[in-house]
């Protein structure tokens, strides 16, 4: 069976819900209703707290090693961000953590 | 023009660079592994560019589902998308001819990216949007193909798929040293952890999203309070 049809349903889908909110609102250079404008405020930073959860969502803490991979991976990206401000280095850091550890726990 | 928005864009998006490059790859393994090759991983990461989604969709072809099944699918896991749009109206409302391509291509990445750096002043905020974007899609596609290529070779590359959340939390680490942007980081967090908890890692992020945007309002007279410029 073709994977086909099933590729353009995903994109379909995909795209639409991309799409409709921004191409709805704003319309010819109409300004944001205030709710619209407040949130894009205030949404970006609450969406960032949320996406770490969501990136976090399948951390087994009932069965060893209880998550303690992943905990050792955040800190590990938060502090070294926090200090050096390198991104590159605390994304790559933290993976290599997270890789190690979860092959010797 | 281009140019200039392109130097710009491209050294604050290296670290996109290395998580999609990352996760594309993981992805291209995957369906590589699923028995499809360069050619879907090229269509599905041009045409979708949903990285969790394309994840998911390799479990979907495996298991013979439907359309209506993937349909149904990709709404439950892309609907976090409705409110990154509903956050960067505004901030796509001038941006003319871009303006689809620019909705079309608001993954999780580019929203934080987008939401945490400004466009120099010579430079017009929609080129810099553009190039910002369009740089991630090409960072995805590459990763998907390189992924496609290398799936047929024994890589042990589990874990690889941590520099996702990694990146998200340097993100939060950014966005916590703005004064004004760590009650909504809270909230952000609580909501989340909240409805993960109360409803299981399947089916948490639209509540959560209906949350956030909830508790929002409800803090608004003291965000609005805090809000000094037009940005959060």
């Amino acid at each position: 069976m073709s994977i086909l049809p099933a590729v353009l349903v995903i994109a379909l889908v995909t795209a639409a819900l991309r799409l409709l909110p921004v191409m709805l609102l704003g319309k010819g250079g109409k300004p944001l209703p205030p709710a619209a404008a407040f949130l894009s405020r205030a949404m970006p930073p609450a969406i960032i707290g949320l996406l770490v959860v969501y990136a976090l969502r399948g951390t087994d803490l009932s069965a060893p090693p209880h998550g303690l991979p992943e905990a050792a991976g955040v800190c590990a990206a938060a502090l070294l961000q926090y200090w050096k401000k390198n991104t590159l280095l605390s994304v790559f850091a933290a993976t290599a953590c997270y890789m190690a550890l979860i092959r010797l726990l | 023009m281009f140019l200039r928005a392109l130097k710009a864009a491209f050294p604050r998006t290296l670290p996109v660079l290395a998580g999609y490059l990352f996760l594309g790859l993981g992805f291209g393994v995957l369906l590589s592994r699923a028995g499809y090759g360069a050619g879907w991983a090229l269509l599905m990461s041009a045409g979708i560019f949903a990285g969790a989604m394309q994840y998911v969709a390799v479990d979907l072809f495996l298991a013979g589902a439907g359309v209506l099944e993937c349909a149904m699918m990709t709404l439950a896991v892309n609907a976090r998308h409705l409110f990154y749009g509903l956050s960067m109206a505004g901030w796509y409302a001038d941006s003319g001819k871009m303006k689809p391509y620019l909705a079309f291509s608001l993954t999780d990445e580019t929203f934080a990216l987008l939401s945490l750096t400004e466009a120099p002043e010579s430079v017009p905020e929609r080129w810099y949007y553009l190039c910002v974007s369009a740089l991630n899609h090409l960072y995805w596609i590459a990763g998907s193909l390189l992924g496609a290529l290398l799936g047929l070779l024994p890589f042990d590359l589990l874990g690889i798929e941590f520099s996702m959340p990694a990146l998200f939390v340097v993100m939060l680490v950014e966005q916590w040293r703005r004064k004004r942007a760590r009650l909504p980081v809270l909230i952000g967090l609580a909501c989340a952890l909240g409805c993960l908890f109360l409803l299981g890692p399947e089916r948490f992020t639209v509540p959560a999203m209906l949350l956030v945007t909830g508790v929002l309002f409800l803090f608004r007279p003291r965000l609005d309070k805090t809000e000094g410029r037009s940005r959060a």
